[in-house]
């Protein structure tokens, strides 16, 4: 390759604001492939991103898996998985720039023949795609596995680039299921991948809403001023289910729904809304704002006040009568496993003392919603009789991740028709469908990232490490407390979750 | 959609209210309002794509049908909101004197604060940006490519009348083209020699792109012919060999790089719903359409 870094390309101009950046020649191998995440995110993301010309011309994708197939039969089950679940519409023209550089390597993650025969089809993609020896690997499998795959990658030199190349690896959460764990599965890849080529996928960060949440912060004059201790009263953080852990049996239990969603997504949301202005919005300077907010969560001294944990029982969710946890297929019957869990964090620094941030999340819940809702304080002094502020709750700022994209104020207003009575009233805003279907899935966004070398929205090491420093003592306190709660599928979660809040004098919101 | 005779602008705005709280909805969080102006033929046409576009736009959509400027002056819509649309639309019949006064109906239906666009689906004034209706506006879309004759003159006038603001769908067209060659020149550190655009005689992005290139890479392009459709083949010589990308069907190309096989793009031709889209994604002034449309003119006068 050429010397890029002093290389002007004439025809890129920064106020040339339509040109897309197109990925540089490369390809991806994929570990996994038959797996739900591959056929229903990976594969998909990766059409729809050709199909939008974000990819290079000569493109590949190498499937890696047990599976006596042929790179026609790998062909036909990325066309099914493409055609059942993209979201743009299928052409045939794209297809075929894509079709022409799929290739399948069969075999085990101990099997060195294989991995001699990925390095030749790499080495061959180069040649007849030219690839230009660009590769990123997709680890779409347990982590169990990671340490044979990037062991294998190490010892048959895929791992390392040749000059002016790349490599990386992309994996998925759970990233560990403790800090220990967590150190260990980075030591793994670290021994491998240099820092700087290891891309964690959460997907919510690829979210056009979350990222939305620092625009929304930090390009305004009206929030900023008032996200502080002074008006805030405090924050929920809640990202429900409904369905519940949806034939997942092996993969979430002993895991849970404190590790499945608190360690990754609800805290790295809670770190965006919370962190302070970043320098500029390169991954450098938004890495060092949010480490420094997680290094400032503290957790209460008394977590059995403070937390909350259930686990759905069988009952109606949305009209369709739904069996409990511990009925699903393949899960243990004794099983103390959380489908529900709450915490209450602070935030020691001088923005948010005394600002609790409730967090939670769980399955088979009323219905499926993301939100973060900002609770204001009740203004100082009310000019009005008792009577007539009776409604008036707290005014709240509802950033809404997902469905309906968008954001709700709530605030008081009087009551048409009476002397003077106030009540909470919703102004609305969502921005019509351009959040949703015309913009582009999280992993299409997080998918050209990688490719693109462009690490702003993968969390990194120090952030998945401290998460768990965070979760830990909580996943502790209760795997001494016996079984969680159970809490009827299609209500909002177990009761102890509502005393939770009830001892501080407030209550969930319903979102 | 509601159905109004001999009406005034005030007559469509209270129309638009009462539509929103019959439709139980009364925010509707539009995002600008999008005027545009069309005859009785393209009218059905244009709305239709303007409402696939609404979808990544939520607006208020505007349909301005100008008739006979003779006669007394009368003024009908049509209303509505929902059905497909993620705003308000109304499709404003005008004839009589009123129609040299389109813009005293559209001015009190422009949201507050928003920005407002204005597209010419067709034949466009010659200089957009001083029409009494392209004035309302900070972005005007013309598009050289569908007047009814001289299309070729067409973006000479529209480059020509170059006002801040204004863009044409010619332009717009050849976003993938311009996407890929800079992806290729991002690829390849290649110092540009000359080369040449190949397309169909006619063709206003062809010349667009020539003018393009000319200016990024400051060496001349030929503009060679063929049977289209569009643009069948762009070439940019090297020292190295040439980088050329080579479409014949309007859906995929070739793309060959000096020391690389070679490999076949999706480069598919766009409809308008996708053009205008891309169009409404930013209003501000588009400072590299500028700089190409003062090359096309220095290139049309030597």
């Amino acid at each position: 390759m050429t010397a890029s870094t002093h290389w002007e390309n004439p025809l890129r101009d920064p106020r040339d604001r339509r040109l897309p950046r197109i990925a540089g020649p490369c390809g991806m191998v994929l570990f996994g492939v038959t797996g739900d995440l591959s056929r229903k995110k990976v594969m998909p993301a990766i059409y729809d991103l050709a199909n939008r010309g974000l990819l290079p011309p000569g493109f590949s994708l190498v499937g890696f898996a047990r599976r006596d197939w042929a790179n026609e039969d790998f062909a036909q089950v990325v066309h099914n998985a493409v055609k059942e679940h993209a979201r743009t519409e299928f052409r045939e023209e794209v297809w075929r720039q894509l079709a022409e550089g799929f290739r399948f390597v069969p075999g085990n993650f101990d099997d060195d023949q294989a991995f001699n025969q990925l390095r030749r089809t790499i080495e061959e993609l180069d040649d007849v795609r030219g690839t230009g020896g660009n590769h990123a690997f997709y680890l779409a499998i347990p982590p169990g596995f990671f340490g044979d795959v990037v062991g294998q990658l190490k010892e048959h030199g895929l791992a390392e680039p040749n000059p002016g190349a790349w490599r990386r690896v992309v994996v998925e959460k759970p990233f560990g299921h403790d800090e220990q764990s967590a150190r260990e599965l980075n030591a793994t890849l670290a021994t491998v991948f240099p820092s700087g080529s290891i891309f964690r996928i959460d997907h919510y960060l690829g979210k056009e809403t979350v990222q939305n949440v620092l625009a929304t912060r930090f390009a305004n004059t009206m929030f900023e001023p008032i996200w502080n201790a002074n008006y805030v009263d405090h924050v929920q953080i809640t990202m429900a289910e409904d369905i519940g852990i949806a034939g997942r049996a092996g993969y979430y239990d002993g895991i849970g729904a404190a590790r499945d969603v608190i360690q990754n997504h609800l805290l790295q949301l809670m770190s965006l809304v919370a962190m302070e202005e970043p320098t500029s919005f390169d991954a450098e300077s938004l890495r060092i704002e949010k480490l420094k907010l997680l290094q400032s969560v503290t957790l209460p001294r008394r977590l059995d006040l403070t937390t909350a944990r259930g686990q759905y029982a069988a009952g109606w969710q949305g009209g369709q009568k739904v069996l409990g946890f511990l009925q699903e297929d393949g899960v243990r019957k004794t099983s103390a496993t959380e489908t529900y869990a709450a915490i209450t964090l602070h935030v020691d620094n001088r923005r948010w003392a005394g600002v609790p941030f409730y967090l939670r999340t769980g399955k088979r819940l009323g219905r499926r919603v993301t939100e973060v809702a900002v609770v204001f304080k009740p203004a100082p002094h009310l000019p009005f009789t008792h009577a007539a502020t009776e409604e008036l709750t707290h005014n709240a700022l509802v950033i809404r991740i997902q469905p309906d994209e968008g954001m709700t104020l709530r605030f008081g207003s009087k009551v048409p028709g009476t002397q003077m009575e106030i009540r909470d009233v919703n102004m609305d805003f969502a921005y019509g469908g351009s959040f949703t279907e015309s913009s582009a899935e999280a992993y299409e966004r997080l998918i050209l990232d990688v490719l693109l070398g462009d690490p702003p929205l993968f969390p990194r090491h120090a952030e998945v490490e401290r998460s768990w420093q965070i979760l830990d003592p909580v996943l502790d306190h209760w795997a001494r407390k016996g079984k969680p709660e159970a809490y009827e599928s299609g209500t909002w979660g177990p009761s102890s979750a509502d005393a939770m809040l009830a001892r501080d004098g407030r209550t969930w919101r319903r979102p | 959609m509601i159905e109004l005779i001999d009406t005034d602008a005030a007559g469509i705005a209270a129309e638009f209210v009462a539509s929103r709280l019959r439709a139980g909805s009364p925010a509707m969080s539009m995002v600008m309002t999008l005027v545009i102006v069309v005859d009785e033929d393209g009218a059905e046409d244009a709305m239709q794509v303007a409402r696939r576009a609404s979808h990544e736009h939520p607006a208020r959509v505007l349909g301005v049908i100008l008739g006979d400027a003779r006669g007394n002056p009368q003024i009908n819509a049509q209303v509505g909101t929902g059905a497909g649309w993620t705003g308000e639309t109304a499709l404003i019949r005008l004839e009589g004197e009123v129609v040299k006064h389109a813009e005293s109906v559209v001015l009190p239906l422009l949201l507050p604060d928003s920005p407002v666009a204005i597209w010419w689906p067709a034949d466009a004034p010659e200089d957009p940006a001083a029409d009494p209706l392209g004035r309302l506006a900070q972005r005007r879309i013309t598009d050289a490519a569908a007047v009814t004759r001289g299309k070729t003159r067409a973006i000479h006038l529209q480059c020509g009348s170059y006002s801040a603001g204004n863009t044409d769908l010619a332009w717009t067209r050849i976003t993938p083209w311009r996407a890929l060659l800079a992806a290729a020149l991002d690829q390849q550190a290649l110092k540009i020699t000359g080369g040449s655009v190949t397309a169909e005689r006619i063709s206003p992005s062809a010349e667009l792109l020539v003018a393009w290139l000319s200016d990024r890479l400051k060496v001349p392009f030929d503009r060679k012919g063929s049977n289209g459709p569009g643009i069948t083949e762009v070439r940019l010589d090297s020292s190295a060999g040439p980088i050329v990308i080579s479409r014949r069907d309007g859906r995929l190309a070739t793309y060959s790089t000096p020391d690389h096989p070679d490999r076949p793009v999706a480069l598919k031709r766009r409809q308008l719903p996708e053009l205008l889209a891309e169009e409404l994604r930013r209003l501000d002034e588009d400072d590299v359409y500028a700089a190409t449309a003062r090359t096309l003119m220095k290139l049309q006068r030597s």
